[in-house]
């Protein structure tokens, strides 16, 4: 983490007196791109860094979903599961590449290709049925673009 | 083209979210009239008498909230926009951060100059990946341009943007519950009052409004309170971006003048039901407002009146369209999965109601469901409702006790018949 400093320090020069608190959702997102999942030293040295309440920062690691602890496989596959997309085929969809990549959600392939998850609506309820692909948004699925797509990700 | 339109009044192409092209279409007039032009209250006053409703779901009254900061008291004063655009459903917030970027920065500084903020925040979800981008590379040019930083406009006004990203927290889409997040913690909605108007981020007044909302504010000023009230009825002025999903043909975003008939809407504009088929239901504003059925809206016009006087509401603009043979009781366990999953366990009613009517309907689906799990699931909802800090409790249960007002016998039959009327299907044949 402590190549970010320097981007952190920037980052709080930006933000008005007194909100350096802010900055732990900005920095641990930094954090993760870097390194893939957020570190226990990573912890202790934005804990110091920020000088905010380690408790507030394991908080915030545990509560929002987009935060990992683990590192993952090399592509992280988020099927949309909630209503618009189920209704558009993503139950059918899921299944498909759960068979495909041999997984169930929550699991990641043995050669550290592919993580799947399930996700509740990317707000992509009007190209549904959707999925992320790591940071990018890929819409109107068919089991066929799925097959492309799972060749695309080695 | 369904009535008149505010907000989607350009064609789409690769360029047309560019300042360049903004300030074509007259973009950053109403901004440089207002700053040399109108003093602060003036402006709250114009937002006022438009009578603009909140777009994000509860339709407050945008200068009601507004008027509560006083300018010049001495503090500082916060606006953020609530880009946390995650109610099932709801894609329209998202039109807005790709396709027209400006429009909702213009209206921030706006609010910004009404509001004495001298710093704003749009909190963005955390999975938007291209609106993130829209929006960032749109506020830097608006710096470069003149519209943000000092001296906007080459007056004597201040203001800068912050662009926060989410990480993955529906109730992070609640005010309290965002401006807590704002602050790098985990958002906790928390009890009113003091209103977060007087007490907000950091303990400062602050104003949250829907990126729609403040996307509307600069028509307002450019053209006047009474021209905005010239569209839409007389209870819901203006328009609203409404998002439709589900078994349609033409999904999308569509702007609606208020008081355009619903019918009208989803047979013409939108193209009708998935295949041909009849409609059954339609959610109206995102999973959280009450389902209504085919019958239910015939003779509805799509304005809040209309909705409310229906026991529903449009609220975030989320409608999700169902065709006959759909299982209501497969949409309502997809439905009670997700608060059940996104409940922030902060409340007790929520912590267990949410996940209670979940296992509930989970094993109504199974074919295990029993005779008093009907009673059960009313019995939960109702004990939610109003008895927790945020609304995440109460529209769980709004969910449940909807679809057994209007869709009991599925539910009888499911538990009766140990299956599905519809063989549990939620997905509408195309052929």
């Amino acid at each position: 983490m402590k190549s970010l400093v320097p981007e952190f320090e920037a980052m709080r020069a930006r933000f008005p007196e007194g909100f350096a608190s802010s900055l732990v959702l900005p920095c641990l997102r930094r954090i993760q791109e870097e390194r893939g999942f957020v570190a226990d030293a990573d912890i202790d040295e934005l804990v110091t860094c920020l000088g905010v309440p380690r408790i507030q920062v394991e908080e915030a690691l545990s509560f929002y979903t987009q935060f990992r602890r683990q590192p993952i496989g090399r592509w992280h596959v988020q099927v949309c599961h909630n209503v618009s997309c189920s209704m558009r085929g993503a139950e059918t969809l899921l299944a498909h590449v759960q068979r495909k990549l041999g997984i169930a959600p929550g699991e990641t392939t043995p050669d550290g290709r592919c993580t799947l998850t399930t996700v509740e609506c990317l707000g992509s309820c009007g190209t549904a049925p959707a999925l992320m692909v790591n940071d990018r948004y890929v819409e109107n699925l068919t089991i066929r673009a799925v097959d492309d797509l799972l060749e695309e990700l080695k | 083209m369904a009535g008149r339109q505010l907000l989607m009044t350009f064609p789409v192409t690769a360029t047309s979210h560019a300042l360049a092209e903004y300030r074509a279409r007259g973009g950053y007039e109403a901004l440089d009239k207002a700053l040399r032009h109108m003093t602060p209250q003036q402006v709250t006053q114009e937002v006022t008498a438009a009578g603009l409703q909140g777009r994000g779901g509860a339709s407050f009254p945008m200068g009601r909230k507004w008027a509560v900061v006083v300018p010049g008291d001495g503090q500082p004063h916060y606006l953020v926009a609530n880009a946390d655009e995650g109610e099932p459903g709801t894609f329209k917030d998202r039109w807005i951060l790709e396709n027209a970027p400006h429009l909702l920065i213009e209206g921030m500084v706006l609010a910004a100059y009404a509001l004495d903020a001298r710093h704003c925040f749009i909190y963005i979800r955390g999975e938007f990946d291209l609106p993130y981008r829209r929006v960032a590379a749109a506020i830097e040019e608006a710096y470069a341009g003149g519209y943000l930083g000092e001296r906007i406009c080459g007056t004597g006004f201040a203001c800068d943007i912050i662009v926060y990203r989410g990480a993955g927290a529906y109730v992070a889409g609640e005010a309290s519950g965002l401006l807590a997040s704002l602050e790098g913690k985990k958002s906790y909605p928390r009890n009113r009052p003091p209103r977060l108007t007087v007490k907000g981020l950091y303990q400062r007044p602050t104003v949250v409004n829907n990126v729609e909302s403040l996307s509307n504010v600069a028509g307002i000023i450019a053209h006047g309170a009474a021209a905005f009230r010239a569209v839409g009825t007389e209870k819901s002025p203006g328009t609203r971006l409404l998002s439709v999903s589900g078994h349609i043909n033409r999904p999308g975003v569509y702007e609606v003048e208020l008081g355009y008939p619903w019918r009208r809407f989803l047979d013409e504009d939108c193209g009708g039901i998935t295949g041909g088929r009849t409609l059954k239901a339609v959610v109206p504003g995102g999973i959280s407002s009450k389902v209504l059925t085919a019958a239910d809206i015939e003779n509805l016009r799509l304005s809040h009146e209309d909705l409310w006087s229906a026991g529903s509401t449009l609220g975030s603009g989320g409608m999700i369209v169902v065709a006959e043979g759909t299982c209501m009781v497969r949409l309502l366990q997809i439905m009670l999965r997700f608060y059940h999953h996104e409940s922030c366990g902060q409340c007790t009613p929520c912590r267990h109601g949410t996940g209670w009517m979940h296992r509930i309907v989970d094993r109504i689906v199974a074919g295990e469901g029993r005779p008093e799990d009907i009673e059960r699931l009313y019995f939960i909802a109702k004990y939610n409702d109003g008895t927790t800090i945020c609304g995440l409790g109460d529209a769980a249960g709004y969910a449940a006790s909807g679809m057994l007002d209007k869709f009991r016998d599925e539910f009888e039959y499911c538990i009766a018949h140990k299956r599905s009327r519809y063989e549990g299907r939620i997905e509408c044949p195309t052929s």
